[in-house]
């Protein structure tokens, strides 16, 4: 069985961000970019899968430029197999990602899609839904467990009142939560062996895929500043300013 | 404790801006590697560094290792680290692919080296001394040595250790009065040596000593001391450890710093003797280790830089969250913010970033002498480094270390901040692998006196380029510091020159200004990289470059200029001192102490 594992290339979780001074959008000029985390958990279980003998091959897909290829190398330097790449100028929306996916995930025959279940960048959590639509093939969201036994995937899922586990007929969508595992350190040799791994290029044309738009960013802002808060001497005053001032109750 | 932040894009900067690591990688005839390669490697072992190594650091200070029954239990936590270091290839980083390794250019070993150093540097000593008893085998030992023990050590399956000291025999190895006596197609090593770094412990199944022994016909003295390799369990036909040799840590130390770090005494055939094979020819075991000594004694300035270099880290911390005084307003003012503290923030900083690109130079020094069959100069250029390199950067992190606990205040005096720590443990930095005193001497007379100052004189014209490229740039800031670097070049002229003319005639002369021209040079040096940090800086700002980004750049040119307005005069200083030739030095008796 194939794993395809979308990979996208996001601002690195230990940097602050900061908006472009015309508020048009985040400021990623001269900023670390690194493999979205849930991407990074998503290649961590495929990896996991293969060891196990349960998967024959990893495959990375990335959408994006040239500059992609840094998020690449890390998969296969943390040890997928091959890589696809993509090739598109602008970070498109999840609806044509989603339909670029379901296209490489036909053509590669893939087993299972093992994804991150949002990027941390825009935080749409739709892709993995939208991919599953697509396809008309089960999905596992938010997952924190998940088992392949014969031609299903046992799936254990994260749900606000605790845990389900779902079965689903493979092929199938899996988006993986923060606890699904712990992502491993990369070896030495990995790093090494990555730049001879086979990274093939595509294009949203060659895929058939039409890259279009229907969303349009009017701006971004950073959040409002907290404001100092203030002492209260007791608790009736503390009913007092929570019923006349701040009217909550 | 404290956090550590790699400095990923800092070594960065300097392997791609200063050492032209492309370039280097094509004179070595390594396809494939490049900047972005090495970039990837330094972002992984800042990761393993950061999230494994330095969170352990104040538990292995806390928990020292345990001797008991002749044998070292290392501090709780390090087996595994050091299972994940050696798992994830690191110790193959540098060494030949002929045994299993990378062979990957030194300059990107010692960059990665800074950040196993910063993180838990009583731990990251024992890898350190296994490249070192590679390094020993690699150039000295027979093949059939190399088959059984290399790939062993190279794979990190194994340790090595250095065997020198011996209770009679520091400095002076002269001294060295352990015995090998021909037993069949091995030695029987008999003697004790002392403060054997990471000498047992459980971490491995075999340990692979190195000791220096004397032959039963061996001349007395430094010329009659043999090489050996004595392994903790003797090989079985397999290649695999066998027998227990006759060989035991008879005790540990308790020491200031580095409690991590099990020092050792080892006694060598207590009983039967211990099973030992010579290593190349008898009798050159003092030269065969002069070989290794570059590596050895760089790594040890690296310690300096790494142990700075969080002390720094934990200093900015301290100074931001510490409140003390209240603005005009009567907001409550971080310390950071008043100008002294930021003296020595910026004294810490400026110096770190200095010692990071002489360490990363002077290591790259080595790969530029291989790239270049060895040539003599390459090699004089190598050799001059490397005791500026542990002198200069290890006197230096004293200094620095002791500022984080002087931002800490009060608090840096009390164990429980951990900036104490990294106080104690940089202290064996000017005293092991060689005292700050045979650096001096090593630096003066070795390296300078006995080629008549050539090497160093090829060091000062490639200064005094750099000095003339500053000031013939039309950045204002580059136009002050190449004046003040060139007055600094030509205060190393007038020094060398002093020396070459007034050392013959003066008995204890060189010895009387060594350790002051040792400093002067470190500061000079470590000018020289910041003066080409400052031009780099220039060119990538007038480029419009988008790889290290402006306030990167503004930070390394801020951090140049304090330099060469507050670290830089430390030459001049030092320089002076020496071509005074201080009279009272000769004059005070020894008996009036």
């Amino acid at each position: 069985m194939k794993i395809l594992v979308p990979v996208k290339r996001v601002i690195d979780y230990n940097v602050k961000v900061r908006i472009k001074q015309d508020g048009s959008d985040v400021d990623l000029s001269n900023t670390k970019m690194s493999i979205n985390p849930f991407c990074e958990i998503a290649v961590e279980e495929a990896l996991r899968l293969r060891e196990a003998g349960t998967a024959s091959e990893v495959i990375a897909v990335c959408i994006g430029p040239k500059i992609v290829k840094e998020q690449i190398l890390a998969a296969l330097a943390m040890g997928a197999d091959r890589a696809i790449r993509i090739d598109v100028e602008e970070q498109p929306e999840p609806l044509v990602i989603a339909r670029l996916l379901a296209k490489v995930a036909e053509q590669e025959d893939a087993g299972l899609i093992m994804m991150g279940k949002q990027a941390i960048d825009s935080d749409n959590n739709q892709v993995g839904q939208m991919l599953a639509g697509i396809m008309g093939r089960p999905q596992g969201t938010f997952a924190s467990v998940v088992k392949i036994e014969g031609d299903e995937a046992l799936v254990t899922r994260e749900v606000d009142g605790g845990l389900q586990t779902v079965a689903l007929k493979l092929p199938a969508i899996v988006t993986a939560d923060l606890r699904l595992n712990e992502p491993r350190f990369t070896k030495l040799p990995d790093i090494m062996k990555a730049k001879r791994k086979p990274i093939a290029e595509t294009t949203a044309a060659d895929l058939g895929v039409e890259v279009t738009s229907t969303q349009q960013q009017l701006s971004v802002a950073a959040p409002a500043t907290r404001q100092a808060g203030i002492k209260v001497a007791s608790v009736d005053e503390l009913v007092d300013k929570l019923k006349n001032e701040a009217k909550v109750i | 404790m404290s956090q550590y932040q790699p400095p990923v894009l800092d070594a960065k900067f300097v392997l791609d801006q200063l050492i032209g690591f492309d370039g280097l990688c094509e004179k070595l005839q390594l396809e494939d590697i490049n900047i972005d390669l090495a970039d990837a490697v330094l972002e992984e072992a800042g990761k393993l560094s950061s999230e494994v190594f330095a969170p352990l650091n104040w538990d292995t200070d806390q928990n020292p290792a345990q001797w008991a029954d002749n044998a070292v239990t290392e501090s709780p936590g390090l087996k595994e680290a050091y299972q994940q270091f050696v798992d994830n290839g690191w110790s193959t980083l540098t060494a030949p692919e002929e045994f299993g390794g990378q062979n990957l250019p030194q300059v990107l070993g010692t960059a990665v080296s800074e950040m196993w150093q910063a993180s838990n540097m009583a731990f990251a000593l024992c890898p350190l001394l296994s490249i070192g008893s590679v390094e020993a085998l690699l150039a000295h030992g027979s093949d059939e040595l190399k088959a059984l023990y290399l790939p062993r050590l190279i794979a990190g399956e194994w340790t090595g250790t250095m065997n020198l000291t011996e209770p009679g025999a520091g400095s002076d190895l002269a001294a060295v009065s352990t015995t090998a006596t021909p037993d069949g197609d091995h030695y029987r090593i008999k003697g004790q040596k002392i403060f054997i770094t990471w000498g047992d412990h459980q971490m491995t199944p075999n340990i692979v000593h190195l000791v220096l022994a004397r032959l039963p016909d061996a001349p007395p003295g430094v010329k009659g001391i043999s090489l050996f390799i004595v392994p903790k369990f003797v090989l079985d036909e397999n290649g695999e450890p066998g027998e227990r040799n006759d060989v035991y840590p008879i005790s540990i130390e308790h020491k200031l710093g580095i409690h991590g770090s099990p020092t050792c005494t080892m006694a060598f055939g207590d009983n039967e003797g211990a099973i030992g094979y010579l290593v190349g020819e008898p009798h050159k075991g003092l030269p065969y280790m002069f070989t290794m000594m570059n590596h050895a004694r760089q790594g040890v300035g690296v310690q300096g830089l790494g142990i700075s270099d969080r002390a720094y880290q934990q200093a900015v911390q301290y100074a931001r969250e510490r409140v003390q005084g209240k603005n005009r307003d009567g907001s409550k003012k971080p310390i950071i913010e008043y100008p002294d503290v930021r003296r020595m923030l910026l004294t810490m900083r400026s110096g770190v970033e200095a010692m990071r690109a002489l360490a990363l130079e002077a290591s790259a020094a080595l790969d530029f002498a291989h790239a270049d069959n060895n040539s003599k100069e390459k090699y004089a250029r190598l050799e001059l480094f490397t005791p500026i390199v542990k002198g200069w950067m290890t006197e230096f992190a004293q200094e620095l270390t002791s500022l984080n606990i002087q931002v800490h205040g009060g608090m840096g005096y009390v164990e429980e901040t951990g900036a104490a720590q990294h106080f104690r443990d940089a202290r064996i930095l000017p005293i092991y692998e060689g005292t700050t005193a045979i650096q001096a001497l090593d630096l003066i007379g070795r390296k300078v006196l006995m080629d008549g100052g050539v090497a160093l004189e090829s060091l000062l014209n490639d200064m005094t380029a750099t000095a003339t490229e500053l000031s013939a740039s039309s950045n204002a800031d580059a136009q002050a510091f190449g004046a003040a670097f060139a007055q600094a070049v030509d205060k190393a002229r007038a020094a060398k020159e002093w020396l070459l003319t007034n050392a013959p005639s003066e008995k204890e002369l060189s010895q009387a200004v060594c350790f002051d021209m040792l400093m002067a040079m470190g500061y000079l040096c470590g000018g020289w990289m910041q003066g080409r940090t400052l031009l780099a800086v220039i060119a990538l700002t007038d480029a419009n470059d988008d790889v290290y980004g402006e306030e990167f750049l503004a930070k390394k040119r801020i951090s140049a200029m304090y330099y060469s307005q507050c670290l830089l005069p430390r030459a001049l200083h030092h320089f002076g001192v020496m071509v005074q030739n201080p009279q009272a030095l000769y004059e005070f008796a020894v008996d009036q102490f």
